[in-house]
């Protein structure tokens, strides 16, 4: 079924079966690679992108539900890498593999949206779905503190 | 010592590499194996003896190129074999460029398994950035007409030490390579203090391409008319098909094909495992196919398989004796004529990979010329995938090409073959290029699981509470049992080798028994492997005695490990493997041991610990790929749960370059050990694994992680030991020990705090 979505700002009509969750309409179909597939599941959050503004799990929201509407997925959070998360995490030095980061950031970005200066246990429950296997929680945490420091 | 030989790499081999055209300045290594004749000029000529472990271009443009030959994986050695490489170059870290080599049997050894990576190649980086240095000077000198002792190199250029002279590498490598090459014997390192980022924290090559989504992982390579491979594989090790629905499949839009797998044969190693591939133009299509195949299975005789009762085989075989792997004196009279004895028994289950990439390859196979296939997969280990792929399609290895891509975490599980075997499969019976894209149930049912042990131990102590004698037994199916065609295959001197002959404990009766147990399932190598459960076992059967005979946790401990050196044969150990490095370079060492519990130790007040009201503490040390680390946990209670509040971890793992790398691995690795307490566990039920996705298969979340992680690093002199796997055995047992302390319960098993 043809649909419409506004991805990172552009218009884009694609003709995607209307279950098929956004996660592999922007893997497999809008060739967008940076959001990820862990769990399919809903379960880890590496597949984290935006749909008008709030962190969804797009492994498990299908396409559908996105048309009409606004998805931004890591490459378009900001236009030159810089999105104030984006940057702390590079003075954290947060990544290890990598895999899951831009889950993360999506995820950290939805929540700073909605709480500016979130604390310790707000950053732990709004961060809960998302899985780092390589373990770079406590300086995730330190991240998104040091971003929403601003 | 083996010194490796470095040698100029010729144009032609360069290009043959790289692709790379660019004239200039080429050095590398040849493997330790080879033996290399040199042709007049001090270049190799090609093949056979052309086998560059890792090699070093300066180009005319002043680029320097490194083929690294290892997968990146989280551990950051494409940060810092680069930087390594600029600080003795003089090079300007931002024109240093790494270039991933294929798999080829060519670059030695290139398994990124066994924290290897780093300990056997800063050596040779270095060497040949040195030489590279060395060729540099001379060249400026003789121009400048000066003595070459009064030249150095910084920041890309060749610099006359007290003048304002300088001149571009660039300028000077063209030169540079007409030089004979220099006596290696004579070329000297820079000091490790004149390294500009030695042990301290480097630049992180990929971080913005981290964060910004423009990585490419495996899962990333998009070949033009690809189809997406689902493959239903069997749940039980050796179940075959009995029939399937290849109908219904079709019926889902978008699916192309469905392919039977040729079934597997023991020794299964890095076959594929058989089953049915649901072949579609997209991810979603071929997973939705996937589900209406209906196969129904001839199960096989490893459907008896279940945890429950296999544990109760394990604990019936422990009761026997067993081949020692190492023994000293007579432990069963020192046991019984001991003044106490301690006894108790640890159980660890299967564990999982789990990396948060499931595991994905690309395969193209054309006719052309007899056939050749390509593959690009997030593999640990490109030569073993080869030849995995060379065998799945009946291929001579040479007509067989693997690309590395970035890793989405391995942990040992991409360093198996199969998934580039299933894919290559496929492509060549599809006849065109394929993807196998696992879902995160394939990579936990079809896991090459971390095997399950059960140790058994005694040991007796004497009036005054000292250890005198110790006897245990390991029971577990090991690896060998995945190469081997039976299921039935003892523990291997090589496994012991991990935290109990290299067990630095100096007293007079030790003995370590090896008991033979089943696989019925593909048995592989999880991070650490073996020293996962021989470090939670013997660090919480001494925090056990230690409690018993009254005595603090720390002195006791420091009481049973030697304050030496010990030798193998003290030791008592009829084989000593030493995680394959020299054991002179590499020795056991009770000492380092020993330093690295007390610093962990001071770093966490352990000595005032009793003022903590609310916390309760514990300790772990444990030596292995050639390190030694130290855990010491602070737990508390907060509405009936237990939460690990803060931990402290001290690694001695000799010279180290990438200090904040380390600290990574450091904090994964708390994370990770982690994990294997309080989520780890992989049952089987009938033969099948029982867990299937993230929430019955868990690792640690956020809220779990502790809420301060101090990492310490030794400053040593001694050779480079492992980072990557070392931190995560000492992690489960301090934890374990700590929540004795706080609650009294005394945990022997993963899983079930
Ligand atoms: S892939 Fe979507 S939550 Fe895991
Ligand atoms: S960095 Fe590897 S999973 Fe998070």
């Amino acid at each position: 079924m043809k649909m419409k979505f506004k991805i990172n700002k552009k218009e884009r009509t694609l003709d995607v079966d209307k279950s098929m969750p956004i996660l592999w309409m922007l893997r497999d179909v809008a060739n967008l690679k940076g959001t990820r597939f862990g769990c399919g599941k809903g379960l880890c959050g590496a597949c984290t992108v935006h749909l008008d503004g709030v962190a969804i799990r797009s492994c498990i929201t299908p396409s559908e539900a996105a048309n009409g509407k606004g998805i931004t997925t890591i490459e378009g959070l900001s236009d030159n890498g810089d999105h104030p998360l984006q940057k702390s995490w590079i003075k954290h030095n947060v990544p290890q593999c990598g895999y899951c980061q831009p889950g993360q950031i999506m995820n950290a970005a939805s929540l700073l949206n909605q709480n500016k200066k979130p604390n310790d246990t707000q950053i732990d429950e709004g961060m809960a779905g998302n899985i780092c296997r390589c373990g770079t929680y406590t300086r995730v945490r330190e991240a998104i503190k040091d971003a929403a420091k601003g | 010592m083996m010194i490796d030989q470095i040698r100029k790499i010729s144009r032609r081999d360069f290009v043959k590499a790289t692709g790379i055209t660019t004239a200039g300045l080429c050095l590398g290594t040849l493997s330790c194996q080879s033996t290399p004749k040199a042709a007049p000029s001090g270049t190799v000529a090609v093949d056979p003896i052309f086998k560059p472990n890792v090699f070093v271009h300066i180009g005319e443009d002043g680029i320097v190129s490194i083929y690294c030959h290892r997968s990146e994986m989280g551990q950051g050695i494409r940060s810092t074999l680069p930087i390594i490489l600029s600080d003795e170059l003089g090079a300007d870290f931002s024109k240093v460029k790494i270039i991933q080599a294929i798999g080829d049997k060519k670059y030695g050894d290139q398994n990124t398994d066994g924290s290897t990576s780093i300990r056997k190649n800063f050596d040779k980086i270095r060497g040949s950035a040195a030489m590279a240095r060395d060729m540099l000077i001379q060249t400026a000198a003789q121009k400048w007409n000066v003595a070459k002792e009064t030249c150095d190199t910084k920041d890309h250029f060749v610099i006359q030490k007290g003048t304002n002279k300088k001149i571009e590498f660039a300028k000077l490598v063209i030169d540079a390579s007409k030089l004979a090459l220099p006596d290696q014997s004579k070329v000297k390192l820079r000091k490790n203090s004149d390294l500009d980022h030695f042990h301290k924290k480097m630049p992180f090559v990929d971080v913005k391409d981290f964060v910004t989504g423009n990585a490419r992982y495996g899962a990333d390579v998009d070949l033009p008319n690809m189809l997406i491979a689902s493959i239903e594989r069997p749940s039980v090790m050796g179940a075959t098909i009995k029939s399937f629905d290849n109908k219904a499949p079709t019926k889902v839009g978008g699916v192309r094909k469905i392919i039977k797998m040729p079934e597997p044969k023991q020794p299964y190693g890095f076959q594929g495992w058989g089953g049915v591939a649901v072949l579609a133009d997209n991810t979603w299509a071929a997973m939705k196919g996937r589900e209406a195949l209906a196969i129904q299975w001839n199960l096989g005789e490893h459907a008896s398989y279940n945890t429950k009762a296999f544990k109760a085989s394990m604990e019936t075989a422990s009761k026997k004796s067993g081949p020692a792997y190492r023994k000293k004196g007579n432990p069963s009279e020192a046991l019984r004529t001991a003044h106490k004895k301690h006894s108790a028994q640890y159980y660890v289950s299967h564990l999982a990979h789990l990396s948060m990439e499931p595991p994905v390859a690309i395969a193209n196979y054309t006719e052309k010329d007899g056939g050749f296939c390509e593959v690009w997969a997030s593999t640990q280990n490109p030569q073993t995938a080869r030849s995995a792929v060379a065998r799945a399609t009946g291929l001579p290895e040479d007509r067989v090409r693997v690309n590395v891509t970035l890793l989405g975490g391995g942990f040992g599980r991409k360093s198996k073959g199969d998934f580039c075997s299933e894919a290559a499969f496929l492509s060549k019976a599809a006849g065109q290029p394929v993807r196998v894209q696992f879902t995160r149930e394939d990579d936990i049912k079809n896991d090459y699981l971390n095997t399950v042990a059960l140790m058994t131990f005694e040991a007796g102590t004497d009036k005054k509470g000292m250890l005198k004698a110790w006897q245990m037994k390991s029971a577990f199916p090991p690896i060998a049992s995945t190469f081997m065609d039976k299921s039935e295959v003892p523990p291997q001197a090589r496994d012991f080798q991990q935290g109990i002959l290299d067990l630095a404990m100096g007293i007079d009766n030790f003995e370590a028994q090896a008991i033979t147990v089943k696989a019925h399932v593909r048995i592989g190598w999880l991070r650490a492997v073996y020293n996962l459960f021989h470090s939670f076992a013997t660090n919480c059967f001494l925090d056990e005695i230690a409690r018993k005979e009254k005595k603090d946790p720390l002195d006791f401990m420091l009481s049973v490990y030697a304050d030496r050196v010990l030798t193998p044969k003290e030791m008592g150990n009829t084989e000593m493997h030493n995680y394959e490095q020299d054991i002179e370079q590499h020795p056991v060492n009770g000492k380092r041991l020993k330093q690295a519990l007390s610093r962990v130790a001071a770093k966490a007040n352990w000595k005032s610990r009793a003022k903590d009201k609310t916390r309760g503490y514990g300790l772990a040390v444990h030596r292995s790929f050639l390190s030694y680390v130290a855990v010491a946990a602070a737990v508390k209670k907060e509405q009936d749960k237990i939460i690990v509040d803060e931990v402290w971890i001290t690694i001695d793992a000799g010279i180290v370059y990438n200090l904040d790398r380390v600290v990574s691995q450091m904090e994964g690795s708390v994370i990770e050990g982690m994990s294997h307490l309080f989520h780890g566990g992989i049952t089987h039920k009938n033969g099948a694994v029982e867990q299937s996705n993230f929430n019955d298969a868990g690792i640690l979340r956020m809220p779990e992680a502790p809420r301060k992680i101090h990492v310490d690093i030794v400053t040593s002199t001694e050779p480079s030991g492992g980072v990557g796997e070392p931190g995560v055995p000492p992690v489960a047992p301090a934890i374990a020990n700590a929540i004795f302390a706080l609650t009294g319960k005394r945990l022997r098993e993963f899983g079930k705090a």
